[in-house]
């Protein structure tokens, strides 16, 4: 393969999957998908969701961004909209918007000595809550909803970050992947205050 | 407005802004004191024209959406007839507010307190049971308070309580140019603004003005941004890397224009009136790589040109007190106490209501919506935290002194012009020093502050 066409199928180093057809998909799969009808009773499925949610928040608290940015499949979406609902993300900024190559940026300048606003790095203390999980079209891809309570320790402050997660969870072996996760923030179009942890 | 009684001049006693203000430094209580921040938004934010919004937020007749002018709550309207104003938040009665939401459209807004409706110009619709009152409500002093003066330029609509300040365009004077540069270079010489990055900080609002020219800080306050930027071999040079090397020795300068505007032209770096130079030296974004393939496959001619609408304008165009052109953001510095600030990154978009893209609007969008979403992310919380740090570092009383002086005593450094505009190298800070001559100005200076009811 020439290091061209290795670049160009690399999606941490170019951006050919956010497409048009992304784009729809995305608008698609996060419309109208909290259905009583679609919710999963299944407690083992539940369980394995609520697990793999935990298990982010903990890799999260703990620093572990590495480990973290595993949890993601290779064409993923760490998406944080400014606006209630998520707007329509081809004509408006959000909070965040990261593909593959944007999330490893991120991390990476997390892990930088010189990220003067995570200096020192925040202590945070999630809580994940209220998981819900729903069917799609597809066997192999979930929806959860969970709603989440971020404390954050930051250079003598405490603050707090709500809301909710929606993760589009596809199976990965014996356990998921994140292709999609969205966070709701409740106060997502007010001014933040040092908006630089990952949420 | 006649029998009107002015704002009450906010009470300095005991601050000397001579010596406050120095040529080579600012004393910390600019930055620290209660008195001050409260003068402020009556000698600063009551004499000036301040930015109250975007023609884009109100497209339609009968739009609103709430802001501020310093700390008053308004509403910024077009009303039925089409005419931009800006409404005082606050009913004439017992003083409510009498629009909660943040945006929308009325023709009247009702006060939900005791029912008192106010049509969009201002203008008393009615009270209930007004056999109640032996007033006849024909008497415009119980109509709502309004801004008496509010223009617009370029689609940035500013508003000014000072019966003395100079017309908009007097006011903007040189900063004008390149504001309309900005605007221009975009079709219809237009933009709409397309949500934001909000953002807010624990200290004074003119940290942010002080910043916004300032390119001594750019490869400190964001070395973490630019070793981002490099992390991937084959994006070096982009982004903000021309700031790298020595940017005294670049082609890109800061100029001080007067009212206290200045600008920091960074255009110089790229070729300018080439295609594709502004895109050829823009930061990774998702999605950028699919669009710009689409865009040459299907505008070959033109592909160059509409790239470069999705690039970041290398530009910093500063109005004070409190509106930013960044790249493609207006960002708006909203003080809220002396010690805390809101700072909106609007993003744009590029409109085409005349279809001279070729239908290619959605795809530079698309591209356009995430190169924004860089810098706030990744540059803005750093320098944020430096804003707070120096609020915290000023707590210090004895230590009283803010140093403003990179420059000064060089005057080989600048150049002036016939119009007195200043020009020096990028990381210079006269643009520091004489906005500040400016506040000084103001600050000694009562402003003929009125509000207007007749409408």
């Amino acid at each position: 393969m020439s290091e061209d066409r290795a670049v160009k199928t690399d999606p941490s180093r170019s951006s050919f999957y956010i497409d048009d057809d992304y784009y729809a998909a995305l608008a698609a799969d996060f419309a109208g998908w909290q259905r009583d009808d679609a919710e999963i009773a299944d407690m083992g499925l539940r369980d394995s969701c609520r697990r793999f949610l935990e298990r982010e928040a903990r890799l999260l608290d703990d620093g572990r961004s590495d480990d973290w940015l595993g949890l993601f499949a290779p064409e993923c979406l760490y998406w944080v909209p400014a606006a209630v609902g998520g707007g329509d993300p081809r004509r408006e900024v959000a909070i965040a918007f990261d593909d593959r190559r944007r999330l490893e940026d991120r991390v990476f300048r997390l892990a930088s000595p010189w990220a003067w606003s995570q200096q020192p790095a925040s202590r945070t203390s999630r809580i994940v809550a209220n998981v819900a999980v729903f069917a799609t079209g597809d066997d192999d891809i979930v929806m959860t909803r969970a709603s989440f309570q971020i404390s954050e320790f930051h250079a003598g402050d405490y603050r707090t970050w709500a809301g909710w997660y929606g993760h589009r969870l596809r199976r990965a072996g014996d356990g998921w992947e994140i292709l999609v996760k969205q966070v709701n923030l409740i106060d997502c179009d007010r001014n933040l205050r040092n908006p630089s942890i990952t949420l | 407005m006649d029998g009107l009684t002015p704002t009450p001049p906010a009470r300095l006693d005991g601050y000397d802004f001579d010596y406050l203000i120095q040529e080579d430094r600012v004393h910390r209580h600019i930055y620290t004191e209660e008195p001050i921040f409260r003068a402020e938004m009556n000698r600063v934010f009551g004499a000036v024209w301040v930015y109250l919004g975007h023609e884009s937020q109100i497209p339609n007749n009968d739009d609103f959406v709430q802001t501020k002018l310093g700390l008053r709550p308004i509403v910024l309207v077009r009303d039925s007839a089409g005419k931009f104003r800006a409404l005082y938040n606050r009913c004439t009665h017992r003083g409510s507010t009498i629009c909660r939401q943040e945006s929308g459209s009325a023709k009247a807004f009702q006060c939900p307190y005791h029912g008192w409706t106010f049509l969009n110009s201002g203008e008393i619709r009615g009270v209930p049971w007004p056999e109640g009152y032996a007033d006849d409500f024909s008497d415009s002093k119980f109509n709502l308070a309004q801004v008496p003066r509010v223009d617009s330029y370029k689609g940035f609509i500013f508003g000014t309580l000072n019966m003395d300040a100079p017309p908009l365009l007097d006011y903007l004077g040189p900063v004008a140019v390149p504001l309309a540069e900005w605007v221009d270079r975009h079709p219809g010489g237009k933009v709409s603004l397309c949500n934001a990055n909000r953002l807010k900080l624990h200290g004074n609002w003119k940290l942010v003005y002080d910043n916004s020219a300032d390119g001594y800080h750019v490869v400190f306050s964001h070395r973490s941004l630019l070793a981002m930027e490099n992390r991937l071999a084959d994006v070096e040079d982009k982004g903000m890397t021309f700031y790298k090397e020595s940017p005294d020795t670049a082609p890109m300068y800061v100029y001080y224009f007067g009212n206290g505007h200045h600008f920091k032209d960074k255009r110089g770096n790229v070729e300018r009136g080439t295609p594709g130079a502004l895109w050829a030296i823009e930061g990774v974004a998702p999605g950028m790589e699919f669009f710009e393939d689409k865009l040459r496959r299907d505008h070959p001619a033109r592909a160059d040109e509409f790239l470069d609408l999705a690039a970041s304008e290398p530009m910093n165009i500063n109005v004070f007190p409190n509106l930013h052109i960044l790249g493609n953001h207006i960002q708006v510095v909203q003080p809220i106490s002396v010690t805390e600030t809101d700072t909106t990154w609007w993003g744009t978009a590029v409109v085409d209501d005349d279809n001279v893209l070729d239908g290619a609007v959605d795809d530079i969008n698309a591209i356009r919506m995430r190169t924004q979403e860089g810098f706030p992310n990744f540059g803005e919380v750093d320098d944020i935290v430096n804003f707070e740090q120096i609020q915290v570092g000023l707590r210090a009383e004895e230590d009283e002194w803010a140093y403003t002086h990179r420059g000064l005593g060089l005057p080989d450094r600048f150049v002036v012009d016939d119009a007195g505009t200043i020009r020096g190298p990028a990381t210079d800070e006269v643009f520091l020093r004489e906005y500040f001559k400016e506040y000084r100005r103001l600050m000694t200076t009562e402003p003929n502050i009125r509000i207007a009811r007749d409408v």
